[in-house]
């Protein structure tokens, strides 16, 4: 056989890359992406004429363990209909062995490419938004596991969704309480176990908590909580956590000490819920205090001005007038 | 010891390859060293006449000497899986064996001392002149494997056409995919020249390109030690650049 010259060896590469869609309702537009497990293609569903999002895995395994993986993301996002969540609409195996999934194609910018635009209470509107899918997540028992600006979406329409569940898992705790049925019909079995559990470490740095980066099974929703808390700093400062440690110094205390409290090292320190952690959050934009932070009477004295600045300087002029009428009368 | 390139006609059971050049009878381990030869002496010859910049007479004994080696189980029988990868392992070996060479100041004469493997150092050299030269040394040495794993890949898909009465599938892939031609031909011309519909001739690329795909992952498998270094070597191999 004879060699192949780098341009033919280049076509070949892309060529292998490419799904095989011959004989289904999908036409490949265009890459789109790659992570871990497999890339993500542009496609037109020829039958309902629309754009989606098709995820591909980048090889068919023998026990194609990552094909159960994505299949169980699939029922994980079929299971979760919320605003917040990229929607599926599909899953299977293709002709080429290859698994996949076809979900909502989502026109718009990762969390790290959208921030730069944002004042700080717009940056904190958009982290209560990540929360809410999260919140509604964790009690039905899932958790994400790899939460990180670039898993979060914000959609042509200003829309925020938090993306890739490929990481998720049933939570112990929700399923222990009997919360929901869901979580049980896509409660990973043995194999699934094989590919996310058994200490094996799963998630990214910066945005990983440190029970999950120990490879502990028992991890519950409180990682996520963490990643939560390093998603706020990145949002403060522009870096993960660990990244630029001088840039903490420039956060207002009470966020800084949200962020701290959301990473603490103990999960039980932590908020428990992301409603618990947006919640300090909301008080904050209102100019209320912040139950994560002890602030001095000079720091409520400030915050109380600037809540009620209108009403203060309306009784300080009132006060002001007030003495000179006063001393004007006596005179 | 001959090389063949149809290293399909090898039956080696999935991951087993490495394991058959550990073994203790010649015969097994012959025939694995072929197929490890027939997908790596190209990276091997490129790679010590780029880094080392010696004489192409001198990079064709080095990897006849290198195989050879591999033979009589020298480099072999300290490869662990689980500390890395055979291609970074055999890149490794040979650098060490040329330091030692060098060293030694005994390099052997040519063609004296080595098993011979029929291997076309005139071609590799001809490709040398006309590659595009990018990157290290070690890049080319990545680059070449993934050249002799596609090639060897080819062999196989060719072999498979051929058993299944679908020639003309492979010779339009090989008209559409493999020629150099720019632009390539459009899939009308093809369906004119082959004589056939428009609609066969994209169902036999996507056939052929399938079965592509299929051939060469089957051949990364056979290479490979496991699943893990399976998965690392076919994003590899793929180009998929892991973000």
């Amino acid at each position: 056989m004879k060699s192949l010259s780098d341009r033919v060896l280049a076509r070949l590469q892309a060529d292998m890359q490419m799904p095989d869609l011959s004989g289904t309702r999908y036409n490949l537009l265009r890459y789109v992406a790659c992570g871990g497990m497999g890339s993500v293609w542009l496609a037109e569903d020829t039958v309902l004429k629309r754009r989606v999002a098709l995820k591909v895995l980048d090889f068919a395994g023998p026990a194609d363990d990552l094909g159960v993986r994505l299949l169980r993301e699939a029922r994980i996002l079929a299971s979760l209909e919320h605003p917040g969540i990229v929607p599926v609409h599909d899953a299977g195996t293709l002709p080429d062995g290859r698994a996949f999934c076809c979900m909502k194609y989502v026109e718009g910018q990762t969390l790290t490419q959208h921030i730069a635009t944002l004042n700080l209470p717009d940056r904190l509107r958009l982290l209560e938004r990540i929360a809410e899918p999260l919140d509604f997540a964790h009690a039905r028992g899932f958790i994400h596991r790899d939460l990180k600006p670039d898993n979060v979406m914000i959609g042509a329409f200003g829309e925020v969704l938090v993306m890739d569940w490929g990481l998720a898992k049933v939570g112990v705790t929700s399923l222990e309480a009997g919360e929901t049925e869901i979580a049980r019909a896509v409660q990973p079995t043995q194999n699934s176990l094989h590919v996310t559990g058994q200490g094996s470490v799963l998630g990214t740095r910066g945005y990983i908590s440190p029970e999950q980066a120990r490879g502990a099974i028992e991890v519950d929703h409180r990682t996520d909580i963490f990643s939560l808390g390093a998603i706020l700093t990145f949002m403060l400062t522009g870096s993960a956590p660990g990244e630029l440690p001088a840039a903490s110094g420039t956060m207002p205390r009470p966020l800084r000490a949200i962020s701290e409290k959301a990473m603490a090292a103990d999960p039980n320190a932590r908020y428990q819920s992301a409603r618990g952690m947006t919640a300090d959050i909301t008080h904050y934009l209102n100019g209320e205090p912040v139950s994560a932070y002890l602030e001095n009477l000079l720091e409520r004295s400030g915050r109380v001005f600037a809540r009620h600045r209108t009403a203060v300087v309306l009784v300080g002029v009132y006060l002001i007038m007030r003495v000179l009428f006063i001393l004007f009368v006596r005179r | 010891m001959h090389q063949n390139s149809h290293s399909g006609s090898f039956p080696i059971t999935r991951h087993s390859l490495v394991l058959a050049a550990q073994s203790n009878d010649p015969a097994t381990r012959s025939r694995a060293i072929e197929v490890i030869a027939a997908a790596y002496w190209r990276p091997v010859y490129k790679y010590v006449r780029m880094k080392w910049n010696i004489a192409p007479e001198d990079a064709a004994d080095f990897t006849q000497e290198f195989f050879s080696r591999l033979l009589e189980k020298e480099f072999l029988d300290s490869y662990e899986s689980s500390k890395g990868r055979l291609r970074t392992f055999l890149r490794t070996c040979a650098d060490r064996l040329f330091m030692n060479q060098a060293r030694d100041s005994r390099r052997l004469k040519r063609g004296v001392g080595t098993a011979h493997l029929s291997l076309d150092f005139m071609e590799a050299e001809q490709e040398l002149a006309t590659d595009v030269r990018s990157g290290s040394p070690e890049d080319s040495f990545d680059k070449e494997w993934v050249r002799s794993i596609f090639v060897l890949g080819l062999a196989k898909l060719q072999a498979s056409c051929e058993s299944r009465g679908k020639l003309i599938h492979f010779e339009l892939f090989e008209r559409y995919d493999l020629e150099d031609a720019d632009p390539k031909p459009s899939y009308a011309q093809l369906a004119t020249e082959f004589g056939l519909a428009t609609t066969d001739v994209t169902n036999y690329l996507a056939f052929a390109r399938r079965e592509f795909r299929r051939c060469v992952l089957d051949q990364l498998r056979e290479m490979t030690t496991g699943e893990e270094e399976f998965r690392r070597e076919a994003q590899a191999l793929l180009g998929v650049k892991v973000t």
